[in-house]
């Protein structure tokens, strides 16, 4: 099976870029960033990996809140940490 | 068993646990008897706001005169009550409202309430989410909001600091000194307090006592998307609509960021499931006045009952019994006036005058059984 | 006021595209039912056969069949609504659900409930970094694209996950440095001894399954508390009397799993000792809805493809078929006690957090805030733990061993849901 080419978006500003298929919380992962601030101020990244935690959450296109776990990169996407 | 104390109050809400506080404080021995967790009533169902409302002259006392304890108070509040000067504005749909809100400026200026009437570009400023085709509104600074469990707690709290008990027990009765727990306890005083809100009939059979059911929404956390608590002007007539179902527009801050989303007022919805028809209703209104609601991520959704009375005025003071006093029927108020209706408890208590007068709120005033109009 | 379109309708409505799900839908379908499989993941195979990126799921690369099962899967007209998040019950046998802002109506005859378990998470001292996730969830990550080869991962934790998902991550290049089990020597060999084969030979089995690794597989030993600025970076683990600090990029701890029981709890069914009660053939107390797989008891695939057999083919009202397959399901469900037994979780862990670790994540509520409360509803009232958006699944598990509390009751929205969604239902695409 011929690979897919890579996913280019953006992340907190900066252009990355990430292999087809990956969540939007590996692409955080990968730029070694939280996805996002607790209410203490912690720095937050995943822990179920499942959809139940909610401590992946991060701004997709503008929309907060989105568990990046079930979210799949796709190309254009602007993905902001909260 | 038998306890004797000087009073003992049923119902650690706000309101009792308020009252529990200032008559510990003037020197009585107090006893608060609770039957779930102190604030777990109307007090966890609300909206925690502080807020000066001009619905009658008396409220309008009531309300001036408690936003200013819980100023004065504010700086001993701990973090967990989440005490927020917010301020309110009363938002004007159209010229109609905008009209109302000069009145009501007009008012409060006379109550010496500070309050400022604002054009829509100053509204769009102070509130970039709200609808831009909005007549204006009324700031009102002062106002406040905060996480009313907390405070019930906190007062409470320091009520014990004055060797006020804390009892946990179901009521079944109090009249005539003394007070019947459902494990068989008695407690006798020459003093009892029915603070149990919209159950409070079932203590006092006949007092003029309705339960208003209201749903709220808590979204999660979107930091500047609302700065001031939101009322529609239309709020003064869904709280005074008596046999209607009615929903308005109230939104309120959280410091975490969060947004409370009310209100709605029902009669005659005696269970406490969520009624879904009703929170569609009242989060299209909000999304009405404040379009991107829409697109915030809604955490929980609850319901409580408020204690409604036939003149939006709650009941304080004596009953026929010479034992028994209530504190009780705030309606959508009981955290704005807990403060005050403690105070003027107490004040009668101890014969002593009172800052503002207190017959508007006497339950004499009402004749037993009186329609809610 | 919004009213919602017309429901649409199914005969047979499946609730979470795990194994149990798909054998579920797949059995029903086969049977002849019209099935809809409604799952919240961007892919069918819920965590077991969680799909690997750029495959579609399920993972055949697992065991348990999968591939059989997806190929039957594929082969039935099943309406896969993959992506929908379930929130409400608006009125019996009738489900709302959640998609991108977009909310909708499935209505069914029949409702299976297969929505599986999720990872235990005990606190302590520096669970919350970055990089400290679940067992489970380390894995999932990898199989979303997380690179792992050549990373320092230690494994704790509780429950066959732990070799297991070491297994996948050496196979994915990572450096697995060491894997600490709580449960003692003494538990493991007879549990291992209970499956009837030799006892010594099993318990070699496990340590050389390690070994062969080159990790060492460390009993009666748990994470006392992680290290680390901004990201984990050591984890210090408990070692018979001893502690031992260990360097690592990532901590994957998880102690076994707790079913996800809020969607049947929120339906009304039974619940007893934590678990969905169901009869031989999953009927749940509800008519009308059965439940299958590990929300019933935590007892593996085997059995939760077993489960999920025989609520599909009862309720496409096969029952005599259903029957025939119950003799095997209690023998796979049999190992559930076991296995529950083996991987108890022994009172020491309830020592490892201490006053000011953080036990709520969602509304950053410590330990010593909770303590002075009798109940959970006295705690969250008070403290506000469980009114973040996990809604009290994360630390409710965790309060429930720590402080011996129960959760409250399950009020819809199951799961945060956009205001939009609450306000109006459309037709779904």
């Amino acid at each position: 099976m011929s690979e897919l080419p890579p996913i280019h978006l953006t992340l907190d500003g900066q252009p990355i870029t990430v292999e087809p298929g990956s969540t939007v919380a590996v692409a955080i992962a990968i730029a070694d960033i939280p996805c996002r601030t607790s209410i203490t101020g912690e720095p937050r990244g995943p822990l179920c990996a499942m959809g139940i935690c909610f401590e992946c959450r991060a701004t997709i296109n503008g929309i907060a809140h989105r568990r990046t776990c079930q979210v799949v990169c796709e190309p254009g996407m602007d993905i902001v940490t909260q | 068993m038998n306890s004797a104390a000087d009073v003992v109050i049923l119902g650690c809400g706000i309101v009792g646990a308020a009252t529990a506080l200032e008559c510990a404080r003037a020197g009585m021995s107090v006893t608060v008897v609770e039957q779930d967790t102190p604030g777990s009533g109307a007090t966890a169902a609300g909206m925690g706001h502080i807020v000066v409302m001009d619905d009658s002259p008396a409220q309008l006392a009531l309300t001036t005169y408690s936003r200013s304890l819980w100023n004065q108070l504010s700086p001993e509040l701990p973090a967990s009550v989440e005490y927020n000067r917010s301020g309110t504005i009363w938002v004007a749909a159209d010229d109609d409202e905008m009209a109302e809100v000069h009145r009501k400026l007009a008012c409060y200026a006379q109550a010496g309430v500070t309050a400022e009437a604002i054009n829509p570009n100053e509204l769009s400023e102070a509130e970039p989410n709200l609808h831009p085709a909005l007549a204006g509104g009324l700031l009102v600074p002062d106002d406040a909001v905060l996480y009313p469990p907390a405070a019930a707690r906190f007062l409470m709290d320091q009520a014990r600091r004055h060797n006020a008990r804390l009892v946990y027990g179901r009521c079944l009765s109090a009249a005539r000194g003394e007070v019947l727990l459902e494990d068989g306890t008695r407690l006798h005083a020459g003093i009892l307090v029915n603070a149990t809100g919209a159950v409070s009939p079932e203590l006092t059979p006949g007092i003029s006592v309705k339960k208003r059911k209201g749903h709220l929404v808590i979204t999660d956390r979107y930091p500047n998307f609302l700065n001031h608590q939101l009322v529609e002007l239309g709020y003064l007539k869904s709280a005074h609509s008596t046999t209607a179902d009615s929903v308005a527009f109230n939104v309120q801050p959280r410091l975490t960021g969060q947004i409370l989303i009310g209100s709605s007022r029902q009669f005659d919805a005696e269970d406490n499931q969520v009624d879904r028809g009703i929170v569609a209703d009242m989060l299209e209104r909000a999304a009405l006045y404040m379009p991107a609601i829409a697109g915030l991520s809604a955490l929980r959704i609850w319901s409580g009952f408020r204690a409604a009375t036939p003149d939006k005025l709650p009941l304080i003071g004596p009953t026929e019994d010479p034992t028994l006093f209530l504190a009780t029927g705030h309606e959508g108020l009981g955290i704005t006036t807990s403060l005050a209706t403690a105070h003027l408890l107490t004040d009668h208590l101890l014969h002593r005058p009172s800052t503002i007068a207190p017959e508007p709120y006497l339950p004499s005033r009402l004749a037993v059984g009186a329609a809610h109009v | 006021m919004s009213y919602p379109v017309q429901p649409e309708h199914f005969q047979t409505l499946v609730v979470g595209a795990g194994p149990a799900g798909i054998a579920a839908a797949v059995s029903a379908a086969e049977a002849g039912s019209r099935v809809a499989l409604i799952d919240d993941n961007p892919e069918p195979g819920g965590q077991i056969w969680r799909a690997e990126r750029n495959h579609p799921g399920p993972d055949v690369t697992h065991g348990g069949n999968a591939a059989r099962w997806r190929n039957r899967l594929a082969a039935v007209p099943v309406t896969r609504l993959q992506g929908w998040s379930v929130f409400d019950q608006p009125e019996p046998m009738t489900l709302r659900a959640e998609r991108e802002g977009v909310a909708a109506d499935f209505s069914a005859d029949r409702i299976i409930l297969a929505t599986g378990a999720r990872e235990r998470f005990l606190p302590f001292p520096g669970w919350t970094l970055p990089n400290v996730m679940g067992v489970g969830a380390l894995q999932a990550m990898v199989k979303s694209g997380l690179p792992i080869r050549g990373k320092r991962v230690v494994i704790a934790g509780s429950g066959p996950l732990l070799l297991a998902v070491a297994h996948t991550l050496h196979a994915a290049g990572a450096n697995v440095v060491a894997i600490a089990e709580q449960a003692s020597l003494a538990s493991l060999a007879a549990f291992t001894a209970s499956l009837a084969t030799s006892p010594a030979k099993l318990l070699q089995g496990l340590r050389y399954k390690a070994a062969t690794l080159g990790v060492p597989y460390h009993t009666g030993s748990w994470p006392l508390r992680a290290h680390g600025t901004g990201r984990v970076t050591s984890v210090v683990l408990s070692l018979k009397e001893r502690t031992h600090e260990i360097p690592c990029d990532y901590l994957a701890c998880g102690f076994h799993l707790v079913p996800n029981i809020e969607l049947p709890a929120m339906l009304g069914c039974r619940i007893e000792d934590g678990f969905v009660a169901v009869d031989d053939l999953q009927h749940t107390s509800v008519s009308g809805i059965f439940c299958a797989g590990e929300t019933t008891g935590i007892a593996g695939l085997e059995a939760s493809l077993l489960e999920g057999e025989i609520a599909g083919l009862a309720a496409a009202n096969r029952t005599a078929k259903a029957q025939h397959l119950v003799p095997r399901k209690q023998a796979a469900s049999r190992f559930a006690a076991r296995l529950a037994r083996a991987f108890s979780l022994r009172p020491e862990l309830k020592s490892i957090p201490q006053d000011n670790t953080i036990v709520c994540r969602c509304e950053d509520v410590t330990l010593d805030a909770l303590r002075p409360h009798p109940t959970w509803r006295a705690a969250k009232l008070h403290t506000r733990c469980g009114m973040g958006p996990c809604q009290g699944r994360i630390c409710g598990s965790a309060t429930a061993f720590l402080l011996d509390w129960n959760p409250g009751s399950v009020r819809p929205p199951m799961l945060p849901t956009l205001v939009s969604s609450l306000t109006s239902t459309e037709a779904p695409d």
